[in-house]
């Protein structure tokens, strides 16, 4: 099977995915081009919010609605589903707060699968090593062990208790604290983090990753923050998340295989993977393949 | 105190920060969000430098664009040295010259290719991948030859030059835009030793030396 293929005969197909940041689409503008599951759409900003995206090698007749890919917004974000029995996409409570500041931190291109890019967020182990001063620092490289929880209603995986010494924690942070994090898995490609918020001990400031599958081995990463943080200006939040990306963009792209093994002896997994090892379990019995290696058992 | 117009994600800004940082010279940073709201081509951007284009210093009302410039400008007012850009030795300063302006065709090829990789700009990657390719293969055939002369830096000398400095950057960033470096040994020699230079400082996709 090739690229094409695997992604219309798995549950990929008929899952939500960001295609644009809202804003960055000008309204009444020419449709615009981006890739999805291997295959080019076009993407349009109407008047009053709406959107409408098809894929772009589609012949236009008189019915121009009955043509269109099921679109939406969301989050900011125009989300698409090729497929045609959308499922439900995934909420966030918090985006909806009045308080909050909605910041979209921008759209980067990968050479890496969207698994693996979402195993990479999930993963603290790696900040003292490539986050170095901001998100984590030697000698503080420790896990400790953290709760993982997979659930039925609604699908998806939860970590909490994930605690790790930051320097800096957020553009907003002075000095280095104990971070608590919680991290949401509620999309094969989609994942949020829940961070304690430096100006109000009460709250959490959100930070998402909401990944665009071009092909199997080639993403868009869209990230949008939901904080709680009256001073700092959209531009230095942007600017705080673009450096976290621009560190990690090296790491992912020399990851290899670039598609995401799923096989439990693939790759050797240790206590601080243990949201990892949830993930790559809920992508098998989810019926994931695209920007997978499928383990033993499924081939 | 100088100000440097900055882009953290920009390998030309990079340079600058660097050097200041190898010099010990403090600065202001004033960020100019280049990616995805474009500010380097903002109104408020283009009075500052006209051309839209990133870094600038302004250092006591003297205002500078061109990472290439900023640098000779900074080596030769504040490097008490002489070592980065000896301006008293005809050939050291044409040989630098002459490699400032190769970083100039590093940006216009490794650095667009990294754009349109990373950022979508709308440029012929293929194009970019090439040129820059080609120019990697130039830069490591004259490393493997200044190896051969117990040569360890670009240009004629002891000691590393601005050539280094200004060449630097986007050769360690090209793997972001797809051109490998797999097939240059010299250069990937020659960016280890660069790494090690009292003062360096990595970028987000440049990491430090490995201790």
């Amino acid at each position: 099977m090739n690229s094409l293929e695997i992604a219309k005969s798995c549950s990929t197909y008929s899952c939500w995915h960001p295609l644009f940041a809202l804003e960055d689409l000008e309204e009444g503008g020419v449709p615009v081009y981006t890739q999805l599951l291997d295959q080019a759409v076009l993407c349009e900003r109407l008047s009053e919010g709406k959107v409408s995206v098809r894929l772009a090698d589609q012949q236009r007749g008189p019915d121009r609605q009955a043509e269109d890919l099921h679109s939406q917004v969301q989050f900011g974000f125009v989300w698409a589903c090729i497929g045609p029995n959308p499922q439900l996409l995934f909420d966030i409570p918090e985006y909806h707060e009045p308080d909050r500041r909605n910041v979209c931190t921008g759209v980067f291109g990968v050479e890496v699968s969207a698994p693996r890019a979402i195993e990479n967020f999930l993963d603290m182990g790696h900040f003292p090593f490539v986050h170095t001063g901001l998100l984590g620092i030697e000698p503080h490289t420790e896990v400790v062990d953290y709760q993982v929880t997979v659930s039925d209603e609604p699908n998806e995986i939860v970590a909490t208790e994930c605690l790790f010494f930051q320097p800096q924690a957020a553009v907003g942070s002075v000095g280095g604290v104990v971070t608590e994090y919680v991290y949401r898995v509620p999309h094969p490609f989609c994942a949020i983090l829940y961070k304690s918020c430096p100006f109000d001990e009460s709250r959490r400031d959100v930070i998402t990753i909401f990944v665009q599958p071009e092909s199997e081995e080639r993403i868009r990463a869209h990230t949008m923050m939901s904080i709680v943080d009256p001073e700092s200006s959209d531009t230095s939040i942007r600017l705080f998340q673009q450096m976290i990306f621009g560190q990690d963009k090296p790491i992912l792209e020399n990851q290899f295989p670039k598609k995401l093994p799923l096989d439990p002896l693939d790759e050797i997994s240790i206590r601080a993977d243990r949201v990892a090892v949830a993930y790559r379990k809920w992508l098998a019995s989810g019926g994931v393949r695209y920007g997978v290696i499928p383990g033993a058992q499924a081939t | 105190m100088l100000k440097l117009y900055d882009y953290e994600l920009s390998g030309n800004c990079f340079k600058i920060r660097w050097f200041l940082n190898i010099l010990g010279i403090e600065y202001e940073s004033v960020a100019v969000e280049f990616y995805p709201s474009k500010e380097h081509k903002s109104a408020w951007f283009k009075e500052i430098n006209p051309l839209g284009q990133l870094p600038v210093i302004d250092d006591d009302d003297f205002r500078l664009r061109d990472a290439q410039a900023i640098l000779v400008y900074i080596a030769t007012k504040y490097d008490s040295s002489g070592n980065w850009y000896p301006s008293h030795d005809a050939s050291q300063t044409g040989e630098i010259a002459q490699w400032l302006s190769f970083a100039d065709s590093l940006t216009a090829t490794i650095s667009s290719a990294r754009l349109a990789t990373t950022f979508f700009f709308d440029f012929d990657l293929e194009k970019c991948q090439t040129g820059g390719h080609e120019l990697l293969r130039i830069l490591d055939e004259h490393l493997w030859f200044q190896e051969q002369q117990q040569l360890e830096w670009i240009c004629r000398g002891r000691h590393p030059s601005l050539a280094e400095i200004a060449c630097f950057p986007y050769v360690a960033l090209s793997e972001e835009g797809g051109i490998s470096r797999q097939e240059f040994a010299a250069v990937r020699r020659w960016t280890d030793r660069v790494k090690r230079i009292p003062g360096f400082i990595g970028m987000p996709g440049i990491f430090p030396a490995g201790s």
